[in-house]
């Protein structure tokens, strides 16, 4: 696997001095990274990336401050430190003592506070004016005891403009059987997980100690958010849902491998107070573009549901792990990427026998605050293979994004703990 | 990898062989050649889409089934993953957040012996075969328990 790595990568890089000779005026050397080949990426013309650092563990999401500083949240806690804190020094970032004793994934920045997430609980820690935070051991909570029964148990966030804060409760269920994934069990009548999971919970970002009780029921019908962004444009919460597993397995009858490798939709929804995207009763076919009802509740592939849900925005192939969405608003990319979405997908793994898909971060124009064009791969290459059969040989998976202060775009791997920074060379 | 295809069903025919001599598995390798296809059938029916075609499992998911005391160590306990399911376990000090299915009403003795043996004879796994009586005594404790 290595082999074919290097190779790859040597075959990236003759690529780029071929086509770079033409253009080449000589843009300066990034440090961490040989100037020529992109970090391993693919990138369309005139972006750059390098690897900032590598190594930190298993690096969720990431939030990048005014000065160029990165926060980064680990999926499990490494030494004792779930937080990781990398200072730029031109360009140089050097890892700070780390903090925040637990494993989560959401971490952003917002109003003079560095906000993480556990698996069950929100917080916060003051920053000072340079963005540092002061008193690591003594963190705010803000939200606490949501659940987590191991399975989709990200508990991403995000904010709106009018102090509130946006929190996933993935379903621990992957479809809401009497029998989570075991063939041929039915789906639970009435979905009891929907009362306190499988949705978007709005509280307040700056009341402390809030639990479910005091929170919105915002949106419902979500099998698992990781990914999500308010848009400012539209003024209105999107979300990425990771649309549920193995339809072949469960049910050969209705579906044979091929199907099942790319059905149902990794759905982008927009979402308003009481939307009701409809899990675990209707997936979205993003071929046929219509809701179908799910096997488990009478659905045979075919059948639509009655009741109508909310559809999606934009609907990907299925299965590929959409695990962050980023908002674009900074000035350095070209106008049709203001205001547009990125996506980090983070690379299938119910797609066998097929070969997986995604691995890759993806952008989508966007209008007035909608998708104004068709979707397209922005980088990719991150698995460092070919064509992926398996998840565990991707060497990494992209994770997180964040924008820099300078409108650069930065993409965490939660594989290796690579963190890579995009640039576009004017 | 071709070279390693060809080889390892040697190497396994060999290694059962000896393992016959030491009175593990009666009635010889025809036995154990037997249980590999449908035990390969099995494997690609259920487990494959979590466990991987390697073998490999799923980062933070679906743990690998390769060099792993789970797989290689007592039948007994792997057996009894299979009729039960498991969940929220650690292994190796890594977490997997998927569940096991219970899949002892889906499959029969004799399919998971053959899909068991295939898995301890996979993916450079070396173990003895797990038979349908194996299976069948698990079954029955797992019942007399509940």
């Amino acid at each position: 696997m290595k082999k074919k790595f290097f190779a790859s990568l040597v075959i990236v890089a003759l690529v780029l001095v071929a086509t770079s000779s033409f253009s080449f005026t000589g843009p300066k050397p990034k440090k961490g990274a040989s100037p020529t080949d992109n970090a391993g990426l693919t990138l369309p013309a005139g972006f750059d990336a390098a690897i900032v650092a590598s190594n930190l563990g298993q690096v969720r999401h990431i939030a990048v401050t005014k000065e160029g500083d990165i926060y980064a949240k680990l999926g499990r806690a490494k030494n004792g430190k779930g937080i990781l804190f990398l200072k730029d020094n031109n360009g140089n970032f050097q890892q700070q003592n780390g903090f925040g004793d637990y494993g989560g994934t959401g971490m952003r920045i917002h109003n003079g506070y560095l906000y993480a997430s556990s698996n069950t609980d929100v917080y916060r820690y003051k920053l000072n004016d340079k963005d540092e935070v002061e008193n690591p051991d003594q963190p705010e909570t803000i939200v606490t005891g949501l659940l987590d029964h191991g399975e989709h148990n990200s508990k991403s966030f995000t904010f709106d403009n009018d102090g509130n804060i946006y929190v996933n409760v993935g379903a621990y269920s992957n479809s809401c059987q009497v029998q989570d994934r075991t063939p041929g069990s039915m789906g639970q009548p009435g979905c009891p997980i929907l009362d306190s999971a499988g949705g978007i919970w709005q509280f307040k970002a700056d009341k402390m100690n809030q639990h479910y009780g005091d929170g919105v029921h915002y949106a419902m019908g979500l099998r698992n958010v990781v990914g999500l962004d308010w848009n400012d444009q539209d003024n209105a919460l999107f979300v990425m849902q990771h649309g549920r597993d193995q339809l072949h397995d469960l049910f050969p009858q209705y579906y044979d491998t091929k199907a099942s490798s790319v059905l149902p939709a990794e759905c982008m929804y927009e979402l308003h107070k009481g939307d009701n995207a409809g899990w675990p009763y209707i997936y979205y076919n993003q071929i046929e573009k219509k809701q179908i009802l799910m096997p488990e509740y009478g659905g045979d592939g075919k059948k639509s549901a009655d009741k109508k849900y909310l559809d999606p925005v934009v609907a990907f192939p299925g299965h590929m792990g959409p695990n962050d969405l980023l908002f674009y608003t900074g000035n350095q990319f070209p106008e049709k990427y203001k205001n547009g979405a990125f996506i980090a997908f983070h690379g299938s793994w119910n797609r066998s026998p097929e070969p997986q898909a995604g691995y890759f971060v993806v952008f989508v124009p966007f209008k007035d605050g909608k998708p104004s064009g068709k979707w397209e791969v922005f980088a990719d290459g991150f698995s460092g293979e070919k064509v992926v059969m398996s998840p565990g040989k991707a060497e990494h998976r992209p994770c997180g994004l964040a924008q820099g202060p300078d409108g650069s775009l930065y993409v965490s791997d939660d594989s290796k703990g690579t963190i890579y920074k995009i640039t576009y060379k004017k | 990898m071709i070279v390693a295809g060809i080889l390892i069903p040697f190497g396994l025919f060999f290694a059962h062989s000896f393992q016959n001599n030491s009175g593990v598995n009666q009635n010889s390798s025809t036995v154990f050649q037997q249980q590999m296809l449908p035990g390969e059938t099995i494997y690609k029916k259920y487990c494959i889409s979590c466990h991987q075609p390697d073998g490999g499992g799923v980062p933070n998911m679906a743990p690998p089934l390769i060099q792993t005391s789970y797989v290689l160590g007592e039948k007994e306990t792997l057996i009894k993953i299979v009729l039960n399911g498991l969940k929220n376990v650690d292994i190796n000090e890594e977490t997997y957040n998927n569940p096991m299915p219970a899949l002892g009403a889906v499959l029969k003795d004799k399919e998971i012996a053959d899909v068991l043996t295939y898995v301890r004879n996979s993916f450079g796994n070396k173990a003895s075969a797990v038979t349908t009586d194996d299976v069948k005594k698990a079954r029955a404790e797992t019942k007399n328990k509940s």
